[in-house]
């Protein structure tokens, strides 16, 4: 038998790991339901309310199934397919983002040109950073006045920080030998600031990029369950409200694998804009 | 007299040290490089030979003291200009060839990209790098080739005044050899002045037609000219069996041994502070018969 690679040895225990996770959990479902079915008694006494169980995981592939086959169809607010729902969430974050990275780079650009800027705004990045974005919603609610526009003003204030102080990092970190390049050829300010400055950032910008995008996918989900109305948060919310926890696990495996692929998306663009000295 | 197409007046440079207080590099140093002249200048590491070239460069602002290029003040760096900087400087992200493209494309903006291109390459053979070697990045090339890719940046912009850092200091023998030559042919089709930093005695006697002299640092100075009484075409072969050549070469070594040292250290007390101009010819032994006699100081 031919040695397997690292990278094959990795996935074949990965797989084994699922398996055998699923097996068990698969296998512990049944007593539950038992127990289920045991509190009849209690049902009838308490009217008849469904209890929420956990369901076991081939109730949640069929799941997966049935809505991934089908996941734009609209039967009216509160019945939206899976893909609708994760369409309107990323919607959200991207306007929110690209918004933020429209103020948050030209910004970094400034701060870390200038030191004088750099001391004028570093006060207000080092207050307003900490600030849990959720803590703004009542306010952009109230300021805004408009559930949707509200949800994107705050993935907009959570993703602007880690662009923001990575932009001004990177561009204040440039070697100054790269920058007598630009100016024993006679480059204006914007040739510098696009031929020198901006290749010898790419690297720490993007890494606040990725950073940003992966904080506002997290953001996301807690602002829909507020806002309410449409996305992936509402969903969950909703599913649970519903008690159905078969839609509520795949909600969630299903923001992890969108999460994961914004994230990949990003550490491509890490790879095309990284250099080696 | 009239002034030299290069023309470092009273330079001084200072640099606050650790304790607080300042360390002056070079003090009042005044000098002067004629058009189409190619000029070495030898001195220990830390005298202060970068600093002096940065400030020719425009990239550094002297202290005290002034620079003027063809009538003009230097108050900042010039594609007039040209710069071998002594960590060669390329930028990391792109290739060799677009380094080249870079400095050429700064130069001639109206070229077409195609135009950029031909010309980038022409002088990146011109250094021994063809093909797909210029096609990679600078991470994916030797020291030397770095070199090169630097040289070649430079030299296409054909600058009216070459600032040159160690440029061979990467080098191997045999490519400096090569590169040298090439260096010597750019030079002598052209009007271009050159500037050149080099530890190399050999190598700064094959290329000058004077060599400056610095001694150690602190309050360095340019103490001495060194005339390179051989004549061109030089080859390194030849330069060797002529009757100038270890008269020169003991000269130069002797200085940069022992007297480098002796001068050193002295503040100028406001004096300017001219090199000497030392011309060394055996081969006119019926003027100056004697030894002291050939060194004849005349100040600039
Ligand atoms: N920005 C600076 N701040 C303080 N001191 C400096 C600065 N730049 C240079 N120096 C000092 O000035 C002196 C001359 O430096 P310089 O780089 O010109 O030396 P050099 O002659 O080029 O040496 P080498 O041959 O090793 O390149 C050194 O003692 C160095 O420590
Ligand atoms: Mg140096």
């Amino acid at each position: 038998m031919p040695m397997l690679s690292i990278n094959q040895r990795g996935a074949l225990l990965s797989v084994l790991m699922l398996v055998v996770g699923l097996l068990f959990w698969e296998a512990a479902i049944p007593e539950q339901q038992l127990a289920t079915e045991m509190t009849e008694y209690e049902r009838l006494m308490g009217g008849g309310a469904p209890r929420a169980a956990i369901p076991p995981p081939s109730d949640i592939i069929a799941k997966a199934w049935e809505e991934l086959s089908d996941p734009f169809y609209d039967a009216g607010p509160n019945d939206k397919g899976i893909g609708i729902q994760i369409g309107y969430s990323l919607y959200r974050v991207l306007s929110g983002y690209f918004l933020a990275a429209a103020v948050a780079i030209p910004l970094g650009f400034l701060i870390g040109m200038s030191p004088v800027a750099y001391r004028a705004l570093n006060p207000y990045i080092q207050v307003l950073r900490p600030i849990s974005p959720l803590a703004w919603m009542p306010l952009a609610l109230f300021i805004i006045r408009d559930s949707e526009a509200s949800a994107i003003f705050v993935i907009f204030i959570c993703s602007i920080w880690p662009m923001l102080l990575n932009t001004a990092f990177g561009v204040a970190g440039v070697r100054q030998d790269w920058v007598n390049v630009a100016r024993t050829h006679e480059l204006g300010p914007f040739k510098t600031a696009f031929q020198v400055i901006l290749p010898a950032a790419a690297p720490t910008i993007v890494t606040g990029m990725r950073i940003s995008i992966g904080i506002a996918w997290l953001v996301i989900v807690a602002a829909e369950m507020l806002v309410g109305g449409t996305g992936i948060g509402y969903y969950v919310w909703n599913e649970w409200n519903n008690l159905d926890l078969t839609s509520v696990i795949f909600s969630i495996l299903m923001i992890g694998v969108v999460g994961m692929m914004l994230d990949a998306a990003f550490g491509a663009l890490q790879r095309a804009v990284a250099y080696a000295e | 007299m009239s002034k030299p197409f290069l023309s470092i007046e009273r330079l001084t440079q200072q640099f606050p040290d650790a304790a607080g207080g300042t360390t002056t590099v070079f003090e009042n140093a005044s000098f002067g490089i004629e058009r189409g002249e190619f000029v070495c200048i030898l001195g220990h590491s830390g005298c202060g030979k970068s600093t002096i070239m940065n400030i020719l460069a425009g990239l550094g602002a002297p202290t005290s003291g002034a620079v003027t290029m063809d009538g003009a003040e230097v108050s900042g760096p010039s594609l007039e200009r040209g710069v071998v900087f002594q960590n060669y400087s390329l930028l990391p992200w792109l290739s060799a060839l677009k380094n080249v493209c870079f400095g050429v494309a700064a130069r001639h903006p109206d070229w077409s990209k195609a135009q950029v291109e031909d010309h980038s390459r022409k002088y990146l053979a011109m250094v021994g790098l063809e093909g797909d070697t210029v096609l990679r990045k600078p991470s994916q090339l030797s020291g030397g080739m770095r070199q090169r890719v630097s040289i070649a940046r430079a030299f296409a912009n054909q600058p009216k005044l070459l600032l040159l850092d160690e440029p061979f200091g990467a080098l191997d023998a045999l490519t400096r050899g090569t590169i040298q030559e090439e260096l010597l042919k750019i030079w002598g089709q052209t009007e271009q002045t050159v500037f050149m930093i080099t530890h190399d005695i050999d190598e700064a006697i094959l290329l000058a037609d004077r060599i400056l002299l610095m001694t150690n640092g602190p309050y360095a100075r340019v103490a001495e000219s060194v005339q390179i009484t051989i004549p061109r075409p030089r080859s390194r072969t030849e330069i060797v069996e002529h009757p100038n050549y270890y008269a020169i070469r003991n000269h130069l070594v002797q200085f940069l041994g022992h007297r480098s040292k002796a001068l050193s250290g002295q503040p100028s007390n406001g004096a300017t502070q001219s090199p000497e101009t030392v011309v060394i010819d055996l081969t006119k032994p019926a003027d100056d018969p004697a030894p002291e006699a050939r060194l004849r100081a005349v100040n600039i």
